[in-house]
Order: structure tokens, then C-alpha cells, then sequence
């Protein structure tokens, strides 16, 4: 109950502590990343190729750029569970686009305008129509997957045109793929912390009364989020839909979860507000190596959900820890 | 008359902080003792000590009857037959009033199952013996009007043979005719034998119905009076301990043109037909009672909630306010009531939250310019006092008061001509509140025009030039600085309730 009027500054922390304590969730992963590469290593050599390493990072770089858009849904604190069947559709789109003969640039980018558009619809429903976002997506995941399988029969799409396949073209001898998740990553990352665009997102998802009181357009916001979130979701449809001969109108069972599960692994907070998309990438990658480490060391790949549902107790339990401890040593 | 309840020398710290200093209490059967004192005075952590909430410091002594303890659970406190009617009422609006009632005893029949018949039986007494007859014991408790819910927290103590009931400002959210009818159930419990802590702000109820009255300031006891030793002049005196011209150093105002004109502002039938002027360099004291209005007046003004019908005119221009954004631009601020509510994202940093209602000023076109986001925030710290590690601490880990001032302070960025700025002290340390008043009195001496809304008439009365004064909705006096005094705002803040009810 001092009054002295002066800034007390108690201590300044340095650049270091800092670091960690803001990207704290980034580094850990990063750190299981490369314990994963060297104990693997150590059993099997070959796990270090660059064959493999390439294989791990691109053959998951759909999902890490999926879970971009995601990490800013979640950060603004709403839920999307409909993109995995959104990607199926799109996926479908571009492959019927390119084998009824239309030039592959109109494949690849006709599914990111469509993914804007649905998300679009999704955004206003849940800005405007002032409905949970959990429930209109749930909606939206029962409209679009109950629409493609009665549209396509569950029909594979073959006979795709050679030059259609971008995921397995490379650009200075490394994969495309990889080049798309790691641009998108880094500009997203920037575009979330040094605009005033990506703050008001942190605002809306860390608490929206105060940040609607301040005068940011929470209703636009959210509408805008769900549309980048559907580009998001349109590029890893490039992605997905062309790193294989056949499209298939299963698009892998659960990948909503997959990528909610690498927005929330990588330190996105279920409860909105805090995060970095970085997180989501390195978290993506994470799953892949712990994927592919699993036949390597001769373990079930059935394994691998069931050592990411470890992973998501894990997380939330740190996160709600650490917001728990947080109100504590908020003094009264 | 042996006491049912003895506190001696009981104290307790926070973080180091004293909030309540050797405090020595007692309530007696069959009497109401009053509690009364400032906010942050120490009244609710002490009958959070009584009734086993908190555990007080080492070295008081609670006595019940013939036992001595050192602290109470609140499993031992309400063995002993104290039980407590919170302010904000702890009911389960789902559940019935028979439920609600016997929640966690409900009697059981011989298989060990809910016996319902007794349940409502039982619950219908307690109820007629609360001169509560036309109480439904099937209705939902989330149907119920606040009076009506708080009837069924005084059942459910009483249902569990409470012999000390601590009241905790239970007619500060009343009309005038609940507010009678309880102080007849009070009388009622009285008559039983029943010993009530009655915590109050309100001098005319305290008179109406105490036996006895303890007065706590800045956490330590002032006195113990037989209400008939003490006049309401007295009792003020003691709460505040100082003069209130010493408390509130108001500065001499100057007073300039009006800034704001609001003529028969309505919204639906929470805020009716309000009209007001406020001038540049005045400080304008909103006073009422909780729910008479005065939060959902500022809520309109600033678009949160917007008119449905009146005019606001901004320099003698008339404008329509539909949007927080469009009040902030036109220079208005609101630092809300609840600033958990709308004031602060916790999870973010001292700067994010002082530039959030300012974004447009640090960025460069697209980019944010965290330079001058930094600046904005070292000078809010800086000119408000902040105490913090620097401008990046999560707001989160701050105190109350410092919290409050990071509200402010993201307000005070945006260089707002008007200010509204509702319960700007509420929660908060004495230290920090005198610099928020401080604040209040030279922002006013610089041009600036606020608007504030207090539950603390001590503090409407120190620092307001005009008061405002609200019931039911509407406006219904306008004082003076010099002839505002606790009659004849407080008159005013309560009169005419029943004529507004019997317009609805």
C-alpha cells in the first residue's frame, strides 16, 4: 500500500527468460522433435536420411498448414471440427476440376475460393447468428461429408493429369510441400503478432466483452478469421489432393482432430486468446516423426493416437496448471 | 446475556497485507448487531472468518458457547448454527425452492431415499414462518424475484437451526417494499432468538433495526455502540475518520462550456427518459441504488447497449452512438464496473491492454509499431502510478488497484474528452483509491468532463460537482455540490420506488 508514484520496475527479465517464457510450449516441442531424431537415430541410422526426414516434413505439411488456420480460430476462441470434411470436399473439387480437363492452376485454386466462401457462411452464422461455433460446424461437418458420399458414390478419382500433382514436385531440391508450410507458417506467425489485425484476435479470443468495450469489430473479425481459416484449409486441400495418384472421397478419418489436436499440442489454449501458430506446425511435424519413428523401431503405427490423446491430456493439464497458478499469484 | 459468539483479538493478513487488526466481536441471542464500515473497511472478511472461509492469523481466539478455537472450517461453523445469506446469492436457479432449501440435508425417508412429501412440508413452514405464504416450495428458484430468492436463503439457514444469520448487504439490491417486508422477517428471527450480523451501508435501516453497532475502518474496530449511544453524525464519523473535504482533496474545478447534452434517453425499460448536460471540466456523480439504472445509462451512452429513444448531442451536434467503436471515436471512454468483465484480457500484457482501444495509433498502415506501443504503456505506468515489473507482466498477476489503473489506462490513451467511469474504485486499496481520486480531480482540472457512477456516497459526495441522482431506471434528482449530503442524496436514491412500481 506504498505511494510512490515512480514505475517500479522490480527486475528486467532478459531477452533470454523472455523468450522462453513466451514460447515456452515452441521450444518444448522443438526439443521433443530432435530428442525423437536422436534416440531413433541410435536404433536405426537410416531414420536420419534425408529421404526420410523429407518424407516425415512434407508427407504431414497439409495438415501443419491446415493447422494454421485453425491456431488463429482457436486463439480468437472458437472451434472448427467441419475442415477435415471441408479438405474432402475441395479435394474433390480440384481432382473432378483437373481430370474433366481445366488447366491445373484452376484445380489448385478454385478449392481455396470455395473454402473461403463456405467458412464465409460458417463465420457469419456464428458472428451474426450468434450460434456456438462448435454447433455450426458440427452442422457444416454433416452437410459436407454426408453430401460427398452421396455425391461421389465414395467413388476414388484416378486418371489425374501428371502435371496436376504440385505436392510432388520440388523447388531447390526440396519439396514443395515443405515450402508452403514453412512461407505460410512464418508469414502467418508475423501477420498474428505485428498486426493490429492478428492483436485483435488474441483480444477476442482472451476476453471478447473488453475487447468489443474497445472498440474492435468483433463481429468482422470473426467472420474475417473463418475466412482465412478457409484459405488455410484450400492450400493444404493443394497439398492433400496432390501428393497421391487417386483422391480419395475418405479423406483420413479424424483429420479435423488431427489438426485441432496440433493447434492445441502446440500451445494454442482450447480457451482462446493465447498462441502461436508455430506451435501447430512443430506440432505437425512431431506426429509425423513420432509416425514414422514407430516403424522404425518396430512398434504399431496404431500406436500413434493413442500416444497423441497422451499428448493432449498432457498439454491441456499444463495449460489449465498454469492459468490456475496464474490467477493465484494474482494478487488481491 | 452470555454471547453466542466471541471473537477476541482476531486478525488476519493477505499476502502480507493487514486486512483486519486485533478485531474483538461478539453477537449475542435475539439481537441485531450491526457491521458497518467503508468498502475494504474489513466487514467481509470478517464474517468470512465467522463463518469459516477464511482462516484468521495466528493469536485470535473464536469462542461458541463454551468452546474456544483458534479458526473455524466452514464444516465447524455450521455445526455451531452459523450460517451466512450472501450478497450475491448462492442458489441453484434450476432447482426448486424446496430443493434449494434442504440442499445437502434433505430429510430421508427409512430406504434412504429423498423424502419428499417431508422436504416440501418442512419448507412450506419455514417459509409461513418467514411471512412468506404466497412462496411456491415447487417454483424454480430461477423464476424467483431477488427478494423472493433471498426469502429462500434466510429458509435454507434457518432450515439448518442457524443460530447466529449473518445478513452481507442483504438490502442492496431491493426495492423499498422488499426492503420493509425483510425487515420484518428480520424482526421475526429476532423474536426466536436467533442472534443476525447485519453488515449495512444504509444509516436509516441500521437505526430502524439494530441493537448494537461495531464499526470497522481500514481493517481495525472503532467501536461497539448500543444504538441509542450513537447519532447517524456519529456513525459517519466513525466509518470514515476523517472529515470528507480532508478525504477527497478536490481541486478548485473549472468548470467550461457543455459538452454533452443527453435528452429523454431510453433504453427498453431499463433506462428511461434521462436527461442530463455535462460540462467540460465537471465531474458529474451519478448516485442509486444497485438496479436503479445507472450502469445500463453508461452502457447506453457508450453503445454497448444502444438508445431505443432520446438524443445525445456531442457539442451541440446531435449524434447516434450504436457501437463501442463509434463512442470511442467520437472521444468517449467507459471504465466499466467489472473490470474482469470488460475491461481486461487477463492473459495479455500490460501494453497489449493499454493500446487495445488505441490499435489504430501504433500501427503504421499495416504493421504494429511496438515502440510506440511500449511508450504508451511506460506513460500510463508512469502518469497512473502502475506498480508492475514493466510494461510487458501480464496484467493477470496485478492487483486489483493496478489492474483498475491498466483499465485507465488503456482509456486514457485514447485522449478521451469524456470520461465515464463506473464504480472507478470499487475493490480496491485505500492507497490506490486516493490516487484514483487524485487522478479523477486534475483530469477534470484539464478540460476533461466526467461522468461517475459510485455506490459510495462518501466518495459521490467528495468528489462530484453535481450529483445525478437514479431510481428505478430514471432520473429523478439533480443536486449541487453544495447542498448534496447524505439526506438529501440518500433521500432521493430511495424515494418513489413504489410509485415506479405501481407505473410498471
Amino acid at each position: 500500500m506504498t505511494s510512490d508514484h515512480a514505475p517500479a520496475f522490480v527486475a528486467k527479465r532478459t531477452g533470454l527468460v523472455r523468450f522462453i517464457s513466451t514460447y515456452g510450449q515452441e521450444v518444448v516441442i522443438a526439443g521433443a522433435i530432435i530428442a525423437l531424431f536422436v534416440l531413433v537415430s541410435l536404433v536405426s541410422p537410416r531414420f536420419l536420411s534425408a529421404n526420410n526426414l523429407n518424407t516425415i516434413i512434407s508427407g504431414n505439411a497439409y495438415i501443419a498448414v491446415a493447422a494454421i488456420g485453425m491456431s488463429m480460430i482457436i486463439i480468437t476462441g472458437h472451434i472448427d471440427v467441419s475442415v477435415g470434411a471441408l479438405i474432402g470436399v475441395l479435394a474433390t473439387i480440384s481432382g473432378t476440376l483437373a481430370t474433366a480437363g481445366y488447366p491445373v492452376w484452376i484445380a489448385w485454386t478454385l478449392p481455396i475460393l470455395i473454402g473461403v466462401g463456405i467458412n464465409a457462411i460458417v463465420g457469419a452464422l456464428v458472428a451474426y447468428g450468434r450460434i456456438p461455433s462448435i454447433v455450426v460446424t458440427l452442422g457444416m461437418l454433416s452437410i459436407l461429408r454426408g453430401g460427398l458420399v452421396s455425391i461421389t458414390g465414395g467413388a476414388w478419382i484416378n486418371d489425374l493429369p501428371p502435371d496436376f500433382h504440385l505436392a510432388q514436385q520440388r523447388l531447390l531440391d526440396i519439396p514443395v510441400p515443405i515450402w508452403f508450410m514453412v512461407v505460410l507458417t512464418l508469414g502467418a506467425f508475423m501477420w498474428m503478432r505485428h498486426t493490429a489485425f492478428g492483436r485483435s484476435l488474441f483480444a477476442i479470443g482472451g476476453n471478447i466483452e473488453a475487447a468489443r468495450a474497445a472498440g474492435i469489430p468483433v463481429e468482422r473479425r470473426v467472420v474475417q478469421v473463418f475466412m482465412i481459416h478457409g484459405a488455410f484449409a484450400g492450400l493444404a486441400t493443394v497439398l492433400f489432393a496432390t501428393q497421391l495418384r487417386v483422391i480419395q472421397s475418405t479423406v483420413p478419418p479424424n483429420l479435423e482432430l488431427t489438426i485441432i489436436t496440433a493447434a492445441v499440442i502446440g500451445g494454442v489454449s482450447i480457451l482462446g486468446g493465447t498462441g502461436t501458430v508455430i506451435g501447430s506446425t512443430l506440432a505437425a511435424i512431431l506426429f509425423s516423426a513420432i509416425g514414422s519413428a514407430m516403424i522404425f523401431i518396430n512398434v504399431s503405427p496404431y500406436w500413434l493416437r493413442a500416444v497423441i490423446g497422451v499428448l493432449i491430456l498432457i498439454t491441456v493439464l499444463v495449460d489449465i496448471a498454469r492459468r490456475v497458478r496464474e490467477q493465484r499469484s494474482a494478487k488481491r | 446475556m452470555s454471547a453466542l459468539l466471541q471473537l477476541s483479538r482476531v486478525s488476519k493478513s493477505f499476502a502480507g497485507i493487514r486486512v483486519l487488526k486485533d478485531v474483538d466481536f461478539d453477537v449475542r441471542p435475539g439481537e441485531v448487531h450491526a457491521l458497518m464500515g467503508e468498502n475494504g473497511a474489513g466487514k467481509s472478511t470478517l464474517i468470512k472468518i465467522i463463518s469459516g472461509v477464511h482462516t484468521p492469523d495466528e493469536g485470535g481466539i473464536i469462542r461458541i458457547g463454551d468452546t474456544q478455537h483458534k479458526a473455524l472450517s466452514s464444516r465447524a461453523a455450521a455445526r455451531a448454527g452459523i450460517a451466512t445469506v450472501y450478497q450475491e446469492l448462492l442458489l441453484f436457479p434450476e432447482l426448486s425452492v424446496a430443493e434449494n432449501v434442504f440442499l445437502g440435508h434433505a430429510p430421508r425417508t427409512r430406504l434412504g431415499t429423498l423424502d419428499w412429501s417431508l422436504m416440501r412440508r418442512q419448507a412450506r413452514q419455514l417459509l409461513d414462518s418467514l411471512d412468506s405464504h404466497d412462496l411456491d416450495v415447487d417454483a424454480k428458484v430461477g423464476t424467483l424475484s431477488v427478494a423472493n430468492r433471498q426469502r429462500v436463503e434466510i429458509a435454507k439457514a434457518l432450515s439448518q437451526n442457524a443460530r447466529v444469520l449473518i445478513m452481507d448487504e442483504p438490502t442492496a439490491a431491493l426495492a423499498d417494499a422488499d426492503v420493509r417486508r425483510l425487515m420484518i422477517v428480520v424482526k421475526r428471527l429476532r423474536e426466536r432468538g436467533v442472534g443476525i450480523v447485519y453488515v449495512s451501508h444504509k444509516l436509516p435501516e441500521v437505526f430502524e433495526i439494530a441493537d448494537r453497532v461495531t464499526v470497522l475502518r481500514d481493517g481495525a474496530l472503532i467501536g461497539t455502540h448500543p444504538i441509542a449511544e450513537v447519532t447517524e453524525q456519529s456513525l459517519v464519523a466513525m466509518m470514515v475518520g476523517r472529515d470528507i473535504a480532508q478525504l477527497f482533496p478536490k481541486p478548485v474545478p473549472n468548470i467550461g462550456d457543455v459538452i454533452l447534452r443527453v435528452k429523454g434517453l431510453c433504453f427498453g425499460d431499463r433506462v428511461r427518459d434521462i436527461s442530463f448536460d455535462l460540462r467540460r471540466g465537471e465531474i458529474l456523480g451519478i448516485a442509486g441504488l444497485v438496479g436503479s439504472g445507472r450502469t445500463e445509462m453508461a452502457l447506453t451512452i457508450f453503445g454497448i447497449t444502444p438508445a431505443t429513444a432520446g438524443s445525445i448531442e456531442l457539442d451541440g451536434r446531435v449524434i447516434s452512438i450504436s457501437s463501442p467503436r463509434q463512442a470511442r471515436d467520437l472521444g468517449i471512454a467507459y471504465v466499466p464496473e467489472d473490470r474482469g468483465l470488460q475491461g481486461l484480457v487477463r492473459p495479455m500484457s500490460i501494453a497489449q491492454n493499454v493500446s487495445m482501444a488505441s490499435l489504430h495509433r501504433v500501427t503504421n498502415g499495416l504493421f504494429m509499431r511496438f515502440a510506440e506501443e511500449i511508450r504508451l504503456a511506460v506513460d500510463a505506468i508512469a502518469r497512473l502510478g502502475i506498480r508492475a515489473r514493466g510494461p510487458e507482466q501480464v496484467v493477470g498477476q496485478l492487483s486489483g488497484g493496478n489492474q483498475q489503473k491498466v483499465v485507465l489506462g488503456k482509456w486514457l490513451a485514447t485522449n478521451p474528452r469524456i470520461l465515464i467511469m463506473d464504480e472507478p474504485t470499487r475493490g480496491i486499496d485505500v492507497g490506490a483509491k486516493s490516487e484514483i481520486h487524485a487522478l479523477m480531480g486534475k483530469l477534470a482540472q484539464e478540460g476533461m468532463a466526467i461522468v461517475m457512477i459510485s455506490s459510495e456516497l462518501p466518495e459521490v459526495l467528495g468528489m462530484a460537482d453535481r450529483v445525478l441522482v437514479m431510481n428505478g431506471g430514471t432520473s429523478v434528482a439533480t443536486i449541487g455540490r453544495a447542498e448534496a449530503s447524505p439526506e438529501t442524496v440518500g433521500a432521493a436514491m430511495t424515494l418513489a420506488t413504489r410509485s415506479l412500481e405501481v407505473a410498471q
